[in-house]
């Protein structure tokens, strides 16, 4: 087990080289001189390249790459040149919303898709089953803007029941917090289920018609424990993996949802940092956001290991 | 208990398929007394493994099913599902063909084994695991206690095959279903499997039906053998009748076509030409008349009963029964 852990972590050593050469090329493609955007329109050519000469940036580019991994090593990720903050003080002060609405969109998602695939699949072809498909479809193909929309009419403007945009923080008033979250969170959720439900479902339906759950039958052992226990370890690989993604990707934040909802996360700091050209920001928050991906992938290849003992001894 | 122990009467199963219905068992009946084992041997399709299915209940879902299945007095195919799940892996347990597909790969063998005894047996967990533990030294497990805690990768396939019988054997059951448990082992291992079998049958005096393709499975070990062939019972008859003067062609070409060991080099073996036929179009005839060499034209026309001519307790369906041949030499 400890050689299988270290060698995931070896094999992600390449893996973070890239993402970081991406990142760095992503930015630098990007149009428009950081010079110029900084000094703005009233510069004279020698202020901007005197600033080129002091920022580095007349040296070539995989010089600039290096010097910007070296400073990326020893855990400086450069300075916003509008607001002077770090790029990590930035993240830390958004990434626990983003977070939090990561962690509430699977949790809910999570609990809508997982029950409903397992009853889909104990009577696949059947009413429910097709009922939940069919609405899963229909889940699928609405967009987020769509749903948030619908959800804030219903809940905020209609009922009352909820506030439609805002935040505070968790330590200040944490029932209020919650309430702030539930919109959005359930919004990033009906997206989630129609996914996490059909992987299971279908994983679920190819086990269901293994030997060892006919075995598991003969031995006349509880329905529900056949479902549960033998069913749905050996069908949850790629819901592990589906749910990894989704996380990843949400760790990023959401463009969408956070600025629907006025939500001071990730994909708001993203979006800001694109409209002022704050690439220190931007390629900053993009490596910090996919080395998060990167773990993300890492610890659910852990989570194989823990669910199939064949993984675990390196048999499969 | 009076009478037999199992009473297969009249059961079909009846697939639906593309092309039609496919008749997997044809109006077949057996019975069983307690103790007893009963061989079926067939060729793959025959309808063997349908039949043991029906009488687990385990039939796919859109499968038909009609006839009795009388276990210990009761008719499992009107059993309801709870009072059904109470009596398998209990009074009735089986094993499966495969057993590198039939144990699950995410439980431990411990797991997979107590399980069973706590679902059916009244046994805390340490009773369960001592229980365990002496089940599968039972079926010749070397350090039953580590392999509790081990997955099923982690055993031969033989080591699985012996597992999958402890975990049949874990609530003494009255009846055992054997579904070529040997199979899929290697030549090596399936006559130890076999053995095995035999032997805690015997201890625990329990019934058992092994399911085989391979006559010289049964030829010591069960009582009474029932040849099937498209769905039906062709010949049956105490194990020692049945080899010493063996009536239906299809079994004497069974028999012919296991590889002898003091035949020549290079002897051919005598291969039953031709296919069963198609189980979606029955034949009005005898089904095994397309590739019988004492076919006639009346096998053709009518089917042949199942009948008792000369004993009782030797039946089979044909019109040109062998009569003379002491069979093809057992």
């Amino acid at each position: 087990m400890l050689n299988f852990v270290i060698r995931r972590l070896l094999a992600m050593l390449p893996v973070l080289l890239a993402v970081s050469l991406l990142t760095f090329l992503i930015a630098s493609l990007l149009p428009g001189d950081l010079a110029l955007v900084i000094l703005g329109d009233q510069a004279t050519p020698e202020n901007v390249a005197a600033l080129r000469r002091d920022m580095g940036l007349d040296q070539p580019l995989w010089w600039r790459y290096l010097s910007w991994l070296g400073h990326v090593l020893q855990g400086d990720l450069g300075r916003s040149f509008r607001t002077g903050q770090t790029v990590l003080q930035a993240v830390a002060e958004r990434i626990p919303v983003s977070l939090q609405l990561m962690l509430m969109a699977e949790f809910i998602g999570l609990l809508i898709g997982v029950p409903v695939a397992i009853a889909c699949a104990a009577r696949a072809g059947g009413a429910f089953d097709r009922f939940m498909t069919g609405s899963a479809f229909a889940m699928l193909s609405m967009p987020s803007f769509l749903v948030a929309i619908l959800l804030i009419y219903l809940f905020a403007v209609e009922l009352h029941w909820l506030p439609a945009t805002g935040y505070v923080p968790f330590t200040e008033e944490p029932l209020g917090n919650l309430r702030f979250f539930v919109l959005p969170a359930l919004t990033l959720a009906l997206a989630e289920w129609p996914g996490i439900m059909r992987v299971l479902r279908s994983d679920m339906i190819a086990t269901l018609q293994e030997d060892y759950i006919a075995l598991a039958k003969a031995k006349g052992l509880k329905p529900a424990r056949i479902l549960f226990v033998h069913a749905l370890k050996p069908s949850s690989l790629t819901l592990v993996t589906v749910t990894g993604i989704n996380i990843g990707r949400l760790l990023g934040g959401t463009l969408i949802v956070e600025s629907i909802f006025a939500l001071p996360g990730i994909g708001r700091l993203l979006v800001g940092a694109i409209y002022t050209r704050d690439l220190v920001i931007l390629q900053g928050v993009v490596l910090l956001v996919a080395c998060g991906f990167v773990i993300v992938n890492f610890i659910v290849d852990m989570l194989y290991a823990v669910l199939d003992p064949r993984i675990r001894h390196g048999h499969a | 208990m009076s009478g037999p122990l199992l009473t297969i009467e009249d059961v079909a199963v009846e697939l639906p398929t593309p092309r039609g219905n496919l008749r997997a068992v044809d109006h077949v009946d057996l019975s069983l007394e307690a103790g007893r084992t009963l061989g079926i041997v067939g060729e793959s399709g025959c309808g063997k493994t349908m039949l043991s299915r029906a009488v687990l209940q385990l039939l796919p879902k859109k499968a038909k099913l009609s006839g009795r299945v009388m276990f210990d007095g009761q008719d499992l195919a009107r059993l309801d599902s709870e009072r059904l799940r109470q009596l398998r892996g209990r009074d009735l347990a089986v094993v499966f063909q495969d057993p590198m597909t039939s144990l699950n790969p995410v439980l431990t063998i411990g797991t997979q084994l107590m399980e069973t005894i706590q679902e059916h047996l009244e046994l805390d967990a340490s009773a369960a695991r001592a229980r365990s533990i002496e089940l599968l030294a039972a079926v010749g497990i070397p350090a039953p206690e580590q392999r509790l805690a081990q997955y099923p990768h982690q055993c031969s396939g033989g080591m699985r095959q012996r597992i999958a019988i402890a975990i049949a054997l874990s609530c003494e059951p009255k009846l055992l279903i054997a579904d070529e448990p040997t199979t899929a082992l290697d030549v090596t291992i399936q006559a130890q499997i076999l053995d095995l079998l035999a032997r805690e049958q015997r201890r625990r005096h329990m019934a058992m039906i092994i399911i085989t393709h391979d006559l010289g499975v049964v030829a010591g070990r069960a009582d009474e053998v029932a040849v099937m062939y498209a769905g039906r019972v062709v010949e049956r008859a105490p194990t020692p009748a049945l080899f010493k003067r063996m009536h239906m062609p299809y079994t004497e070409a069974l028999l012919a076509a296991i590889p002898k060991l003091d035949a020549a080099p290079h002897t051919p073996l005598p291969a039953i030409s031709g296919r069963p036929p198609d189980p979606t179009r029955p034949l009005r005839g005898c089904s095994f008349a397309p590739r019988c060499r004492y076919a006639t034209g009346r096998c053709h026309e009518a089917k042949p009963a199942l009948t008792g001519a000369e004993r009782p307790d030797h039946l089979y369906a044909c019109f040109h029964p062998i009569r003379m041949a002491e069979g093809v030499g057992a």
